[in-house]
């Protein structure tokens, strides 16, 4: 293979099959992916561990297992233990007699042969099933400038502007072929000057702005540059536990209505705290948004359910998985409403869900108990694979999450209107 | 007949006719029903893709600017890819997306009896130009003939 990129005496001596064939040929994977987008050498990967996006045994990705039974026959392991997009299936989760049927028989019937895959490739442990690992109780939370080779389109958003990490918005597969051989290419997010903005995007609304149509808007206006947002840092102080889960639903956000990889929020997120607006590029393109452009874009959200008016059947809250502040404040939420309203229990079946090491927290405090007063199920589920068929596809299902939204049939609602839908609505 | 040159992401010499969609291509949307459906014409199932939705994607000559939309797209285009379910080739009028690049690199270095050849930087007068069922012809240098 001819390559032009930079390679050291142990990259070299793996792509030539000094470790073997299989590893040759993931070496040689990497560095063809790498030379497509300008890299000039193999970074060491330094976090401490990896974060797959593929979380689910899927009957149709089988080539996949396939795959991945040859690098476990090969011993091409992954050098780093790794964390896991959530599973696609729970029990708790509501799915009637038909529903359960085929998710378990036809569309995930390659979920147990799947989780066998990863516990031999290197899975850090059977709770490590959750797209936001980077949580404290989960553990997998890298540091300042760290390599990684993650690909969860979530967390590596999170990981770049939120930790200061760096990682390129990799495909599921290559994400776990960086942890076998060690390296990923050099581009993009990688770089100093990847890491600049392209974009200046002021936010002059009345109140804080709901996170996760600001991060619409964004996504939709920047697609996948940098932006650096000037005047949201008013809204969110410093960089606490609330401030790290409205981030979180922001760049999820970011990234599934664009294709954003990294942003930055001046006084807040740690580059740009360190470089300030030095990390704005010359003739940056300018975005305001306001009240009316807010209103705009979720406006604008299309309602692609069959009967548009149709009662909600199921509410899902958690996509991303919700931190443990946000279960708490959400329980807060729920439970104050209900007293408003002289209600018990919440009027749609709702699933807030979260990563299983969060959600073992979460009982140890009263409040779980009083989060199942409100008949609310906690989940470790992934609701976008969960409504990914055409089966939960059909039911009209409601969120305030707009990756869900983006992905699903799911029909789009602020925190404060979901609120009211899922107890009683407005009667 | 008119020709472009573009850049060779995975090689080949192939020809077939044209579906093409002017928005990106979200390849999760795009190719699951197909592939876990038994569909071997992989019919384009995203709702949101008014070019391309119920039309047929294996074997034709997919035109797109990208990739959009999960970061499984990559391993989604190598499973039509092994099931033999993938486009003749696919055309981007961009620079190809990661999450592409992923999947026709996975395809080219992992499955031997594939061939998708995957030419990107076409650039926009490509993409103005195609249209459905066009016969086009890729070659191995990354040239484009489209035929009227």
């Amino acid at each position: 293979m001819e390559y032009k990129m930079k390679l050291t005496q142990e990259q070299k001596e793996i792509l030539e099959g000094k470790q073997g064939e299989t590893k040759a040929k993931v070496m040689e994977t990497m560095i063809r992916y790498g030379e497509l987008f300008g890299a000039d050498s193999m970074e060491k990967i330094t976090s401490s561990y990896n974060h797959l996006v593929t979380s689910f045994g899927l009957k149709a990705l089988t080539a996949v297992y396939d795959l991945l039974d040859e690098l476990i026959e090969a011993g091409a392991l992954s050098e780093q233990k790794f964390t896991c997009d959530p599973r696609p299936l729970d029990p708790n989760v509501p799915a009637n007699l038909l529903e359960k049927f085929i998710f378990k028989n036809f569309m995930y019937s390659k979920q147990e042969q799947y989780e066998a895959q990863l516990e031999k490739l290197g899975l850090l442990n059977k709770n490590a099933f959750t797209c936001t690992c980077y949580m404290d109780e989960v553990g997998n939370t890298p540091k300042f400038g760290d390599v990684l080779s993650w690909s969860e389109s979530s967390a590596v958003v999170y990981a770049n502007s939120v930790l200061g990490a760096r990682c390129n918005r990799n495909s599921g597969i290559i994400d776990i072929m960086g942890s076998i051989v060690g390296y990923v290419p050099s581009f993009g997010l990688l770089k100093d000057e990847g890491r600049k903005a392209k974009w200046i995007v002021e936010i002059k609304t009345s109140k804080k702005p709901e996170a996760q149509l600001l991060g619409s808007a964004i996504g939709m206006k920047v697609v996948e540059d940098v932006p650096y947002v000037i005047g949201l840092d008013k809204y969110l102080g410093q960089l606490d536990d609330n401030a790290k889960a409205y981030l979180k639903d922001f760049g999820a956000a970011t990234a599934s209505n664009g294709a954003v990889g990294l942003y930055h929020i001046e006084n807040i997120t740690p580059e740009a705290v360190k470089y300030g607006r030095d990390l704005i590029l010359e003739n940056a393109q300018v975005y305001v948004i306001d009240d009316a452009e807010l209103e705009r874009v979720y406006k604008n959200y299309p309602v692609v359910w069959k009967k548009k008016d149709a009662t909600p059947k199921l509410c899902f809250i958690g996509c991303p998985h919700l931190s443990l502040a946000q279960l708490n404040s959400w329980t807060d939420r729920v439970e104050a409403r209900l007293k408003e309203k002289g209600l018990k229990k919440v009027s749609i079946p709702t699933v807030f869900t979260a990563a299983p090491d969060v959600i073992e927290k979460f009982k140890s405090t009263p409040n779980y108990e009083r989060l199942k007063n409100t008949g609310v199920i906690l989940s470790y589920i992934c609701p976008l694979m969960y409504m990914n068929n055409p089966l939960a596809g059909k039911v009209p299902t409601i969120t305030c999450s707009n990756k869900l939204r983006t992905y699903t049939t799911a029909k789009y609602y602020t925190e404060d209107e979901i609120l009211v839908e899922i107890t009683g609505g407005n009667k | 007949m008119k020709e472009f040159k573009g850049r060779v992401v995975a090689g080949g010499t192939m020809t077939a006719k044209a579906v093409v969609s002017h928005a990106g291509l979200n390849t999760l949307a795009s190719f699951q029903k197909a592939l876990q459906f038994g569909d071997k014409k992989a019919t384009c199932g995203d709702q949101n893709n008014p070019d391309l939705y119920g039309k047929q994607m294996a074997g034709k000559a997919l035109c797109l600017p990208r990739t959009i939309g999960s970061t499984t797209g990559g391993l989604v285009l190598y499973c039509a890819c092994q099931m033999k379910r993938q486009p003749a080739m696919m055309l981007f009028s961009e620079p190809i997306d990661s999450l592409a690049a992923a999947g026709a690199i996975l395809a080219d270095v992992w499955l031997k009896d594939v061939k998708m050849p995957v030419v990107d930087s076409l650039g926009e007068e490509f993409l103005n130009y195609v249209k459905d069922d066009m016969t086009i012809t890729v070659k191995e240098d990354g040239t484009v003939a489209v035929e009227d």
